[in-house]
């Protein structure tokens, strides 16, 4: 079990656990609190028939850990709800049933999907091009003046929620100068053109806050990987700094980008919710708060899970990416 | 081991001590960085304006939640009468549109809502992450395994999506603020869980601690008289970041609508109105924007300057081709952590 594979085999086995775990721990905490469970569930508008329904549905008069069983049994091979006359199939994997909109809840999250995908990917691409290429940039002009705006900058950046950059982007862009419409999704298939124009804006709000964090990291990994021996041997050599810069030392100031990368998926996932609310795209991240507001409980608990899920895994990939981008990271 | 132990003893590279001299010693290179002492003098400003609210109000003449309809063109849709907003001798930073309720009042006392929410989460944050950071470090393997593991899930699960949910299930007459606070305190504990518990484990491996432990000292007794102190830097440090990040949060759930209500004054409430008066009053936006960036801006910036301040490797580190680096490299294990930004607060 040593060597590459051994470390990627016992990091897919740790994921897997860890996933388990979050569903327990999620599944508990919502599931478990005190007050009628079947009521929250249900919604506060359900009648007391419902209530009931709901309960058998849901089977929550068994113990806690049945109820887990069932839930996980439906996430891994799908379960039957029974809706009084008619049976209900969700195939897995089952997150349940919105008792608010009657729609499964992997369907409602099915259908916000591509809109959410297409934000945080399209800001990815936006903040890692502008947050590498402004630290190595400032790394590169160390002690000029240069070097001291762009650090002035991207503090500013990290300081400013993402709903007020957005806010000032939309009114001045949108509303003041009028140079883009109000943004209104328009689906990928649909018409690229339209879909990448409406997102501009979005994806500028969500990536610049983010491009800061990465060019400070930047900067300094660069400023770390420039201040090492094999650096100095190349200048020693009369190796150019745009060389040096390009072909050595971005190499090994990547890694800690990598992983800055992965752990910020969950903090982007959050910038996410508040961008698509704040320009009214009609993505995970809007449902999410929606569903909040009106306590649908199934949509809440299944948005989370498919959250929690792809954070683990996006910091599972990107520890392999780590280990692939610095050969000198240990592999335990 | 003891590479930790040079570098801890290297001239200017050393671990803070507390006590009398490391308190000086830590004013003395905060005060060097103008920056730092920019950023606290407007935290002080922040702080003394959110508790002297009542007092500031009562100068102008106005409280947060009274309705003034007389002073709002009912007919245009809520615009406030009067230029720039109605700004004037009454309402010194003008009224909010729909409603007439006081700018000013709604603003300061919204200083007290974010600050008051943030600090009191990163209280709990801390209490919690140091807890269960020195319970990991020096329980059992299988304390640390339940603990280490926690830590690991906790720090996966965004903080904004997990607040927002949590929020869902509290029923709707349980006090907001202090909602908000808890379940941000409760969640945010992980990065300085994993922090203490790196300090720990060096802390632990120490000189001075095993003579502790071989002259008969308790469990108990060494982490409280042995280890807490030395927790003391990267922990003040980390929560240092973690009051911008904790603003930053609790603004985006009130702007969301799920965080505190109304009519309780929110900074991030108020912007979640104000997008569609821009023209009509601006200063509705711009002023919960401008006090929102500059609170965080002013807090992360004496955030660096504190762990500049309690750890010179952090600076050091950035200067280039300096001699010290291959030592404090050996050091740097438990402070690497602190140099991550926490960054969910810019969600």
């Amino acid at each position: 079990m040593n060597g590459f594979g051994g470390f990627v085999l016992r990091r897919a086995v740790g994921t897997v656990i860890t996933l388990l775990a979050i569903s327990v721990i999620i599944y508990v905490v919502f599931y478990a609190t005190p007050g009628n469970v079947a009521q929250i569930t249900c919604g506060p508008r359900c009648s007391p028939e419902q209530v009931r329904q709901v309960t058998e549905q849901l089977r929550l008069d068994d113990p806690l850990y049945l109820r887990y069983w069932h839930f996980l049994v439906g996430i891994l091979v799908g379960r039957d709800y029974s809706t009084g006359t008619s049976l209900e199939h969700c195939a897995a994997p089952c997150l349940g049933l919105s008792y608010q909109s009657d729609q499964q809840v992997l369907d409602i999250i099915l259908t916000k999907l591509p809109v959410s995908l297409s934000l945080v990917l399209g800001a990815m691409v936006l903040w890692l091009v502008l947050g590498v290429g402004t630290g190595v940039l400032s790394a590169w002009r160390r002690g000029r003046i240069s070097e001291r705006v762009l650090t002035a900058v991207t503090l500013a950046g990290t300081a400013t929620p993402v709903f007020v950059i957005g806010l000032v982007l939309m009114i001045v862009v949108c509303g003041e100068f009028q140079l883009l419409p109000f943004p209104q999704y328009v689906p990928f298939t649909d018409d690229p053109e339209q879909w990448a124009w409406n997102l501009l804006l979005p994806w500028f709000s969500l990536a610049l806050i983010e491009a800061a964090a990465f060019a400070r990291l930047t900067r300094a990994s660069m400023l770390e990987t420039l201040a090492e021996d094999h650096i100095r041997t190349f200048r020693a050599y009369g190796v150019g700094e745009r060389a040096i810069i390009r072909r050595h030392a971005l190499r090994g100031a990547l890694a800690p980008v990598i992983a800055l990368n992965a752990n910020n998926v969950g903090s982007a996932v959050g910038g996410a919710v508040l961008t698509e609310t704040l320009f009214g795209l009609p993505g995970i991240g809007q449902e999410l708060v929606h569903a909040v507001k009106v306590v649908d409980l199934p949509v809440v608990v299944g948005m989370v899970l498919v959250i929690g899920f792809f954070v683990v895994l996006a910091n599972a990939v990107a520890d392999v990416l780590y280990a692939v981008a610095d050969r000198r990271v240990v592999l335990a | 081991m003891s590479e930790t132990l040079v570098a801890s003893r290297t001239p200017g590279t050393d671990t803070p001590v507390p006590g009398a001299s490391g308190a000086s010693r830590f004013w003395r290179r905060l005060r060097a960085r103008p920056s730092a002492l920019v950023a606290a003098a407007v935290v002080a400003l922040l702080v003394l304006v959110a508790l002297a609210a009542p007092l500031l109000t009562a100068v102008e003449g106005q409280d947060p939640t009274t309705y003034h309809p007389s002073l709002i063109d009912s007919a245009r849709g809520g615009v406030p009468l009067g230029s720039f907003g109605g700004i004037g001798a009454d309402h010194w930073l003008g009224v909010e549109p729909q409603t007439g309720r006081d700018l000013f009042a709604r603003l300061v006392y919204g200083a007290r809502v974010s600050l008051g929410v943030a600090l009191a989460a990163t209280a709990l944050q801390v209490v919690l992450g140091v807890a269960i950071g020195v319970g990991a470090a020096l329980g059992n393997r299988w304390v640390d395994q339940l603990l280490s593991r926690a830590t690991d899930i906790i720090v996966a699960m965004p903080l904004m999506v997990m607040s927002l949910a949590l929020l869902a299930i509290v029923p709707e007459s349980f006090p907001r603020t202090v909602l908000v606070t808890f379940v941000i305190g409760l969640i945010g504990w992980g990065n300085i869980a994993k922090i203490v518990r790196a300090q720990t484990l060096t802390l632990k491996g120490l000189d001075y601690v095993s003579a502790a432990r071989l002259s008969g000292w308790g469990r108990w007794r060494i982490a409280r008289r042995e280890l807490l102190p030395g927790l003391a830097a990267p922990v003040i440090t980390y929560a240092a970041l973690l009051v911008p990040s904790n603003i930053s949060v609790e603004a985006a759930l009130s702007f969301l609508g799920v965080g505190v209500k109304p009519p309780t004054p929110s900074w991030g409430q108020m912007l979640t109105a104000a997008d569609v008066w821009y023209q009509a009053a601006p200063q509705y936006l711009l002023l919960p924007a401008g006090a929102l960036f500059l609170t965080v801006l002013a807090l992360t910036v004496l955030g660096d300057g504190v762990r500049t301040a309690l750890d010179p490797r952090a600076a050091s580190r950035l200067r280039v081709g300096t001699g010290r680096r291959r030592e404090a490299k050996a050091g740097e294990t438990a402070h690497s952590e602190s140099d991550k930004p926490h960054k969910e607060g810019n969600a």
